[in-house]
C-alpha cells in the first residue's frame, strides 16, 4: 500500500483520458471489470483481447508501459496464492515437468492471474488519469451517498496531515534514540497510535467547529458539479463496450 | 486479506456488494443518529486515522513486520456504525486509489473486513465489558479478545463467500485451515496492538472510547467552591445492573455450547470439520498427495493434525457461538433500552454510575 | 449607531462543571480593531466560540450589530461573524481553496457567478488569488493563515474575529498578514497574547482575566501598565517597551 502521499499513482497529463469526465471514467472502468470477470476462464483469447484493449487505453492515455506494469506489483500477494492453486486443488491431475498437479487448480491459477491483473490494470490506468479532487467529484456524481464522499473527501484531505503527524512521532522518537526492534516494543508504538488517535479526533471536534461557524447545518453545499456531454460518455463507454463483445463472443464461441 | 477481481465470482460479488451497500447505508443513518451533524469531519478524520495507521509497521522478529488492519480498534473507539463507515471508506479508496483489491469485489472486502471483522469485534467487546468489572484493565482485556476474534472471523467470512463463489475448487476445508490459521496468528499482533493502543487512549481521554463510555466518572458542581456531587441519572443505574446479569448469562451459556460445539464437532465430525477430514488435514494427508503441499509452509499440517483440526474447529466454534449468542442478548439488551431510558448514547448525561 | 458586538454578563460553564466565563461585559463598535488579551486558561476561546453561539446556555447575552445570538437567527450570526481560527489546518477543511473559500457563502445559498465573484474578491483581498485551484496543504503557513481569513471574509461578516493570528508566523508573514488586516474595513477583534502585534493593529485592548474583563483601555496605556501587567500574567517581549511605539498606527 502506498505510503506517504494520498495520490501516488496519478500522472499528471493533457491525454483525452485525462480530459475526461471523472464519472464517465469510474463508469466505465468498473464496467470493464464487471465484464471482464463474467468472461468464461476457457476462452483465453478473450483475456488476450481485453489486454489489448487496455493496451490501446493506456497509449491514448499515453501511461507508459513501465509505470503501468510497475503498479502490477500490487497484486503479489495474489499471484503467489495463484501459484499454490495448481498444487492444492482437487479433481483430475496431469503431470508437469514431473510435479503432479490439479488441472481445475490449473484453470483456477489461470482464472485468478488473468482477471486480477485486467482489474488491477484497470484501476490503476483509472486512478493514473484522474486526479483525487475529480475522483471524488465523480463519485458524488454517480449518486454515492453524499455522507459517504464528504467522509471520503475528509479522509484524503486529512490522511497526509495525519500521515505526517505519525512521521513526526517516529522523528521524535528516533532523536530520543528509541528504535523499534521487536515485540517488546509494540507498548511504545501502541502509545503513539493512540495519541495519534486523539489527536485525529480533536482535530476532528475542531473541523467540525469550522464548518459550523462557516453556516454548515449537516449538508455540504454542492460547489463544483461535473457534467459529461453525450459524446464524452460515449468515447468512455467505448472500452466496457469492445469489452462486452469480446466477452459475448467468448461465451458463444 | 484484499481480494482482487476474479477470485469469487460475478453472481457472489453483485450479493455481497447488496450486502455491503445495505450495511453501509444502515451505519450511515447509525452513525448520523450518533454523531449527527458531526459524521463527515469525525468519521473522515478517524478513517485518515486507519488509513494512516495501517502503514505503521510493528517489528515482529528481525527482519519481518506486521500492520494493523484496525477493524476491531475503529470499533471500540468510534463505535459499530462510525467504524463500519471509516473502515468501508477506507476500502473505497484504497481501491480506487491504490488498485489494493479489485472493484468488482469492493463488496466482498466490505463484508468480511468492514462489516464482519468491525460487527464482531464489537460485539465481543462490549459483552465483555459487560461481563468483566469496571476499570480500565477490563477495557484493555476486552479489547484484546475482541481483536483477536475479529480477525479470524473475517477470514471465516470471506471463506464462506469463497464456499458460495469461489472460482477455485480447492477444498473448503483447505481453505478454511489455511485462512482461520494464518488469521489467528495475525489476529494475535492485531489484539496485540489494539489493546495497547485502546488502554493509551482510555488512559489519557477514556471519554474519546465509545466502547467506554459506561467508565466516565460522575459530575461534580462547584458550590461556593466546595466540589459536589451532580444530581446523577438515576434511571440507568439501576438498569446497567440488570444488563449485567442478563450479559453474563448469555456469555456464560454461549461458552457451554461453545464448548458443547466444539466437543461434539471433534467426536462426530460434520460440516466443515467433515469436509476437512475427508480432504485430507485429519488423518489422510498422504493419501491426497499434499505432503509436500506448500501449505505445510503456514505451518499447519507438520503439526499433530487430529489435534490441530479439533483444535480449530473449537475455535470456529467458540468464536461463532460467543458471536451469536452475544449478538442475541446485545438485541435484546438494545430493545430494553430503547424501551426503557431514551437517552442518547454520546450524551453526557448518561452516566452509567453505581455499579 | 448599534455596536458591531455587545456582549453583557456573559457566565458560563461546561458540561463538566468547569466554569471559564463570570460575567463578561464589552462593546466593539463598528469599525474598530480591539485586542483581547489574556494568559492561557483565562477563557479566550471560551468567550470566540460564544460570539457565533457555538456555545450557550449560560447567562448573559451576545448581540451582533443587535441582533440577539440565541437559536433563531444562528444562519444570520455566523454569516456576520467570522471567526479564523486558530490552526488553519482545521479551517481549510475543502480539496481546493476556492471551495473553501467557496464554502461558507454556498452554505448561505449563493452559487454560480454571484458565489465566483465573491470568492474571487475575498482571495484578491489576501492577495491569494493566484492559489485558487490548489489544494490547502500544499501551501505554506502563513499562505494557510491567508486564505483561512479569506473563508471568512468571503461571508462579508460584520466582525472578523481572529484567535492568535500571529502565531507560527514568520517575521515576513507576519507583516503581510497585518497589513492585510489594516487594509480591510471590517470590525475586529483580535485574542492573542502576542502583545507587540497587538500593539501594532489595534488601538484599543481588552484584558481577560479569571473570567472577567480585568482592563480596557488604549493598547498602549494597558501594555504600560507594569502592575496591571503582571497581575494578570502578561508579559512583553524582552527589550520591547511599548512606550517607545506608537500606538495603534493605521487607521482606527
Amino acid at each position: 500500500m502506498g505510503a506517504g502521499h494520498a495520490h501516488k499513482l496519478y500522472r499528471a497529463g493533457s491525454s483525452p483520458v485525462h480530459a475526461l469526465p471523472p464519472h464517465t471514467k469510474l463508469a466505465a472502468g468498473f464496467a470493464f471489470v464487471v465484464v471482464v470477470v463474467s468472461t468464461p476462464r476457457e476462452a483465453m483469447w478473450a483475456f488476450g483481447a481485453y489486454a489489448v484493449l487496455l493496451g490501446a487505453v493506456a497509449a491514448v492515455a499515453r501511461v507508459p508501459a513501465g509505470f503501468l506494469l510497475k503498479r502490477l506489483l500490487i497484486e503479489v500477494p495474489f499471484v503467489a496464492f495463484a501459484v499454490l492453486l495448481p498444487f492444492v486443488a482437487e479433481g483430475e491431475r496431469t503431470e508437469v515437468l514431473g510435479m503432479s498437479l490439479s488441472v481445475s487448480g490449473l484453470w483456477g491459477a489461470w482464472n485468478v492471474l488473468a482477471k486480477g491483473t485486467l482489474g488491477v490494470a484497470a484501476s490503476v490506468l483509472l486512478a493514473s488519469t484522474t486526479e483525487l479532487r475529480e475522483l471524488l467529484l465523480g463519485l458524488q456524481r454517480l449518486k454515492l451517498p453524499p455522507l459517504l464522499v464528504q467522509i471520503a473527501s475528509f479522509m484524503i484531505r486529512y490522511g497526509d496531515l495525519i500521515t505526517d503527524e505519525m512521521r513526526r512521532m517516529r522523528i521524535a522518537r528516533e532523536s530520543r534514540g528509541f528504535e523499534a526492534r521487536g515485540i517488546r516494543h509494540w507498548g511504545v508504538l501502541a502509545k503513539s497510535a493512540g495519541a495519534l488517535f486523539i489527536r485525529s479526533y480533536e482535530r476532528g471536534e475542531r473541523v467540525h467547529l469550522a464548518m459550523v461557524s462557516r453556516g454548515y447545518a449537516g449538508v455540504m453545499p454542492v460547489i463544483d458539479e461535473v457534467t459529461a456531454s453525450r459524446a464524452q460518455w460515449s468515447y468512455a463507454l467505448a472500452l466496457p463496450c469492445a469489452a462486452l463483445v469480446v466477452c459475448l463472443l467468448g461465451w458463444v464461441l | 486479506m484484499h481480494v482482487p477481481d476474479g477470485f469469487i465470482n460475478a453472481p457472489t460479488s453483485a450479493v455481497a456488494g447488496v450486502v455491503a451497500a445495505g450495511a453501509v447505508a444502515v451505519s450511515l443513518r447509525g452513525a448520523r443518529r450518533e454523531l449527527d451533524e458531526r459524521t463527515a469531519p469525525l468519521a473522515g478524520l478517524v478513517a485518515a486515522f486507519i488509513f494512516a495507521v495501517q502503514m505503521l509497521n510493528f517489528p515482529v522478529a528481525a527482519g519481518t513486520s506486521g500492520h494493523l488492519l484496525g477493524g476491531a480498534l475503529a470499533a471500540i473507539l468510534v463505535g459499530p456504525y462510525t467504524g463500519v463507515l471509516c473502515i468501508s471508506v477506507v476500502l473505497l479508496m484504497q481501491g480506487i486509489l491504490f488498485a489494493d483489491g479489485g472493484l468488482t469485489a469492493l463488496g466482498v472486502n466490505i463484508t468480511d473486513m468492514a462489516i464482519v471483522g468491525v460487527v464482531v469485534a464489537y460485539v465481543v467487546f462490549r459483552g465483555l465489558v459487560k461481563v468483566l468489572p469496571r476499570s480500565r484493565r477490563s477495557i484493555t482485556a476486552a479489547s484484546f479478545v475482541a481483536a483477536l476474534v475479529s480477525v479470524p472471523a473475517a477470514a471465516l467470512a470471506f471463506t464462506l463467500l469463497y464456499a458460495i463463489g469461489g472460482t477455485t475448487d480447492v477444498s473448503l476445508g483447505k481453505v478454511t485451515t489455511a485462512m482461520v490459521g494464518v488469521h489467528i496468528l495475525i489476529g494475535i499482533g492485531e489484539a496485540a496492538i489494539t489493546a495497547l493502543t485502546v488502554g493509551a487512549v482510555v488512559a489519557v481521554r477514556p471519554d474519546l472510547v465509545y466502547g467506554a463510555r459506561d467508565l466516565r466518572r460522575p459530575l461534580k458542581l462547584r458550590v461556593g467552591g466546595e466540589l459536589v456531587d451532580a444530581p446523577a441519572a438515576e434511571p440507568v443505574a439501576l438498569a446497567t445492573r440488570s444488563h449485567r446479569k442478563v450479559w453474563l448469562a448469555g456469555l456464560v451459556t454461549s461458552l457451554v455450547l461453545a464448548g458443547f460445539v466444539s466437543f461434539y464437532a471433534s467426536a462426530s465430525p460434520d460440516g466443515l470439520e467433515k469436509v476437512a477430514e475427508d480432504k485430507g488435514f485429519a488423518e489422510s494427508a498422504e493419501e491426497h498427495d499434499i505432503a509436500d503441499s506448500p501449505l505445510a509452509d503456514y505451518g499447519v499440517k507438520d503439526i499433530d493434525n487430529a489435534r490441530l483440526s479439533g483444535g480449530l474447529a473449537g475455535v470456529i466454534g467458540v468464536g461463532v457461538t460467543v458471536v451469536a449468542g452475544s449478538g442475541i442478548f446485545w438485541a435484546v439488551r438494545r430493545r430494553r433500552s430503547d424501551e426503557g431510558t431514551d437517552v442518547s448514547p454520546v450524551s453526557p448525561t448518561n452516566t452509567n454510575t453505581g455499579v | 449607531m448599534t455596536a458591531s458586538l455587545e456582549v453583557s454578563g456573559l457566565a458560563f460553564a461546561y458540561p463538566d462543571g468547569h466554569q471559564a466565563l463570570f460575567g463578561v461585559d464589552f462593546r466593539v463598535e463598528r469599525g474598530e480593531r480591539v485586542a483581547l488579551l489574556g494568559p492561557n486558561g483565562a477563557g479566550k476561546t471560551t468567550l470566540v466560540l460564544h460570539l457565533n453561539g457555538i456555545l450557550t446556555g449560560g447567562t448573559g447575552s451576545v448581540r451582533v450589530a443587535g441582533l440577539p445570538v440565541g437559536k433563531k437567527n444562528m444562519a444570520e450570526i455566523r454569516r456576520r461573524v467570522g471567526i479564523v481560527f486558530q490552526d488553519p489546518d482545521d479551517q481549510l477543511f475543502m480539496p481546493t481553496v476556492r471551495e473553501d473559500v467557496a464554502f461558507g457563502p454556498a452554505a448561505a445559498g449563493l452559487t454560480g457567478a454571484e458565489l465566483q465573484a465573491r470568492v474571487q474578491r475575498a482571495l484578491d483581498q489576501v492577495g491569494m488569488a493566484d492559489f485558487q485551484d490548489r489544494p490547502p496543504h500544499h501551501l505554506s503557513f502563513g499562505q494557510r493563515r491567508r486564505v483561512a481569513v479569506a473563508t471568512v471574509l468571503a461571508m462579508e461578516p460584520e466582525i472578523l474575529v481572529l484567535d492568535e493570528p500571529s502565531s507560527n508566523l514568520d517575521p515576513a508573514s507576519r507583516r503581510e498578514l497585518a497589513d492585510i488586516l489594516r487594509s480591510l474595513d471590517v470590525t475586529v477583534l483580535m485574542v492573542t497574547h502576542d502583545l507587540p502585534y497587538a500593539l501594532e493593529l489595534c488601538p484599543r485592548s481588552l484584558i481577560l482575566s479569571d473570567g472577567v474583563i480585568a482592563a480596557d483601555g488604549p493598547t498602549g496605556d494597558l501594555l504600560g501598565d507594569d502592575a496591571l501587567m503582571r497581575a494578570h500574567r502578561l508579559e512583553l517581549p524582552f527589550g520591547f517597551d511599548p512606550r517607545s511605539v506608537p500606538a495603534g498606527s493605521g487607521p482606527a
